[in-house]
């Protein structure tokens, strides 16, 4: 199954990829994307994989990759 | 070509262009709100960020039928080695090329950002800098260039336009703008 | 170089194998352990998977996976890593003040097995350069070798000596981690794929080329074979570098440092980013993963730190909590942003106590910065805390009654 992978050192917060799965990824309180399930790359489930890569492609600071 | 042909190029040639500027415009500032990390009442940021690409995109399409019906009107006299190398051409060379320079900068800024994942973060985000640039010259070329320049309607809708981006630059250009509305330390992101 | 080992020089016997107590020359190197023996690129391969030799910087990686991970690569860089990053670690300068031959020895055969011609060694300190400098020059003048070590001074931060950071600051970049993904055997020095080797672990790399790979096992454990360094400090008579096989008792650590069991209210393995050991524990602990892993530790860069009675264990932890901090890369938002809170509520905790919403919230700190990060400096960094909290509890429960049990004032 795809997992989703935060490029720290790109990531700042912007917070669109936790408003596109939000099943996935929470946000914690300085607006950092927060894996719901702990994992450090969450899996994403096939039904969510659209809005997944709709994630990857809205991050402005292309910190989000899908691997595997 | 008939003159009703003509004259309907010259619509076509001047309201594509006044689009495209309104796009511009409403693309300039939904980038600087996706820069801020907020969002509007009623749109989340990734929203946002579509509505900002959909704008651009939209305003590239309508410059590329802008440029299309003016190389076939003959009142236009443009070339078309004119939509790429600025100043030479012969209507109102000045404002034309500020036209040509600003599309040649759309060229740009649409090719690194539909490659952007390819080209990396820093690369897309130096030639994303440009775009302001592109706007004022696409609105000055509008202003100079534009035979509906000095109508009442225009000069309404260039103060509007002009009046929307000021606002949002000098929200940009405030120290709090950078937190993206949270209250935590700020990364240090090394320069490469 | 082809020819047998000089009949005098015999393999180490026992646990001292590293540290040559007889002269750190070229000659009095070559007299001790003798000339070195050729090997094929995958004799080397072998060797290495036959003896176990894994990284002695800390993460403790199987060294032959690195060397295949490479295998049929052109154009690999090596480097050899001697900067400590942690404080109390001082084992990599001590190497390269006592035995250089030995470091520079294990760099050459890992260069002839990847084919290299060229490797960097990079280290923190101005005297460390200098002698490897000279210890090279040595080489050179007496034709001992045809490896051209390029040796370079890079800033000794906690986060620099983390293997993608040092390629990013011999690539000029600033000497902070990459996001894990790019691995350094992929894209590294100049975009070639490169062995980042920590300095111990060559030299024990130049004792199993000449011995093999059964001596190496005869000390140690079969599952942690070999010896390792371990640097001693804290509430000891004697601070400094010491050399033990693996799944070595923690006792005897104690005791060459000079250390009174009685006195000593638990020990830090690891480091900074270790685990404590309390007291009652050390006598039955061995310096071992196997042994270890029931505290959370590892005997990682083999940093051993003794906390006696004098002190508060949670003061000390704040502070530890807070040079952590302090020497966050600042990449990553959670770290930057949750190391310090994190120290910041572990001070209060030490210092004010009495507040119960002080342990849930280390708690929840804890859960929101481990595994959010590009590399592992926050969830070392909650290793030690969480250890803390654990080991600690009674000290913890002591604190939110406003009280301390630590000898000396706060």
């Amino acid at each position: 199954m795809p997992r989703l992978h935060v490029d720290w050192t790109r990531c700042d917060g912007h917070g669109l990829c936790a408003e596109l799965v939000p099943e996935v990824l929470g946000s914690d309180e300085w607006g950092y994307p927060l894996p719901r399930s702990g994992e450090r790359d969450p899996t994403v489930p096939r039904r969510l994989l659209r809005h997944a890569e709709h994630a990857v492609d809205s991050c402005p600071l292309l910190a989000l990759r899908l691997i595997d | 070509m008939t003159h009703t042909l003509i004259t309907a190029l010259w619509y076509l040639g001047r309201g594509t262009g006044v689009s495209a500027l309104v796009l511009l415009t409403l693309s300039v500032c939904l980038g600087i709100v996706t820069r801020s990390g907020r969002r509007l009442p009623g749109l989340p940021r990734f929203a946002l960020t579509d509505l900002h690409k959909t704008a651009a995109l939209t305003a590239t399409g309508l410059l590329a039928v802008h440029i299309g019906t003016l190389l076939f009107d003959p009142y236009a006299q443009l070339r078309l080695a004119d939509v790429v190398l600025p100043f030479q051409g012969q209507y109102r060379p000045i404002y034309l090329g500020l036209g040509t320079l600003a599309i040649d900068l759309v060229a740009l800024v649409v090719a690194t950002s539909l490659l952007r994942h390819r080209i990396g973060p820093r690369a897309f985000k130096v030639v994303h800098w440009l775009t302001y640039l592109l706007w004022p010259l696409a609105l000055l070329h509008g202003l100079g260039i534009g035979t509906d320049a000095p109508s009442t309607w225009f000069t309404a809708l260039s103060a509007a336009c002009v009046g929307l981006v000021a606002m949002i630059v000098a929200w940009r250009v405030t120290p709090a703008f950078g937190e993206r509305g949270r209250v935590r330390v700020p990364r240090e992101v090394a320069s490469r | 170089m082809t020819m047998a080992p000089p009949a005098h020089s015999t393999a180490p016997v026992g646990h001292e194998r590293l540290l040559h107590q007889g002269g750190s020359s070229l000659s009095e190197h070559r007299a001790r352990f003798g000339l070195r023996p050729a090997h094929t690129p995958s004799g080397v391969v072998d060797l290495v998977a036959r003896s176990g030799l894994t990284g002695r910087g800390g993460a403790g990686f199987p060294l032959h996976r690195k060397l295949e991970a490479v295998a049929g690569s052109s154009g690999v860089a090596v480097v050899a890593n001697a900067l400590e990053g942690e404080p109390l670690s001082v084992k990599d300068e001590v190497l390269l003040t006592y035995s250089p031959h030995l470091v520079l020895d294990g760099l050459t055969v890992v260069a002839e097995a990847v084919g290299a011609r060229t490797a960097v060694l990079v280290t923190g300190a101005q005297e460390t350069l200098e002698r490897v400098r000279a210890a090279l020059d040595e080489r050179r003048a007496e034709r001992y070798d045809r490896l051209r070590v390029d040796v370079r001074l890079l800033e000794d931060r906690f986060v620099s000596g983390e293997e993608s950071a040092v390629v990013n600051a011999l690539n000029g970049r600033p000497a902070v981690p990459r996001d894990r993904l790019y691995r350094v055997f992929d894209r590294g020095l100049n975009g070639r794929p490169t062995l980042v080797h920590n300095v111990e672990t060559l030299a024990h790399l130049a004792l199993i080329a000449r011995y093999g790979p059964e001596w190496f096992r005869s000390q140690g454990t079969p599952e942690e074979p070999g010896t390792f360094l371990a640097s001693l400090d804290g509430a000891v008579e004697y601070a400094g570098v010491v050399e033990v096989p693996r799944g070595a008792p923690l006792l005897d650590l104690l005791t060459r440092a000079g250390a009174r069991l009685a006195e000593v209210r638990a020990v830090l393995v690891g480091g900074f980013h270790g685990a404590w050991v309390p007291a009652t524990a050390v006598p039955h602990i061995r310096m071992s993963k196997a042994s270890l892993s029931g505290y959370e530790a590892a005997p990682g860069a083999g940093v051993v730190y003794v906390l006696d009675r004098q002190q508060c264990p949670l003061v000390v932890a704040g502070r530890i909590a807070t040079y952590l901090a302090d020497q966050s890369a600042r990449q990553c938002g959670p770290c930057v942003n949750g190391l310090p809170r994190m120290a910041d509520t572990l001070d209060r905790l030490a210092y004010h106590g009495r507040d119960p919403r002080l342990v849930p919230e280390i708690e929840r700190l804890q859960r929101l910065v481990a595994g959010r990060g590009a590399c592992s400096h926050p969830d070392g960094t909650v290793r030690m805390v969480r250890s803390t909290m654990r080991v600690f509890a009674d000290e913890v429960a002591a604190h939110l009654e406003g009280g301390c049990s630590a000898q000396t004032p706060r």
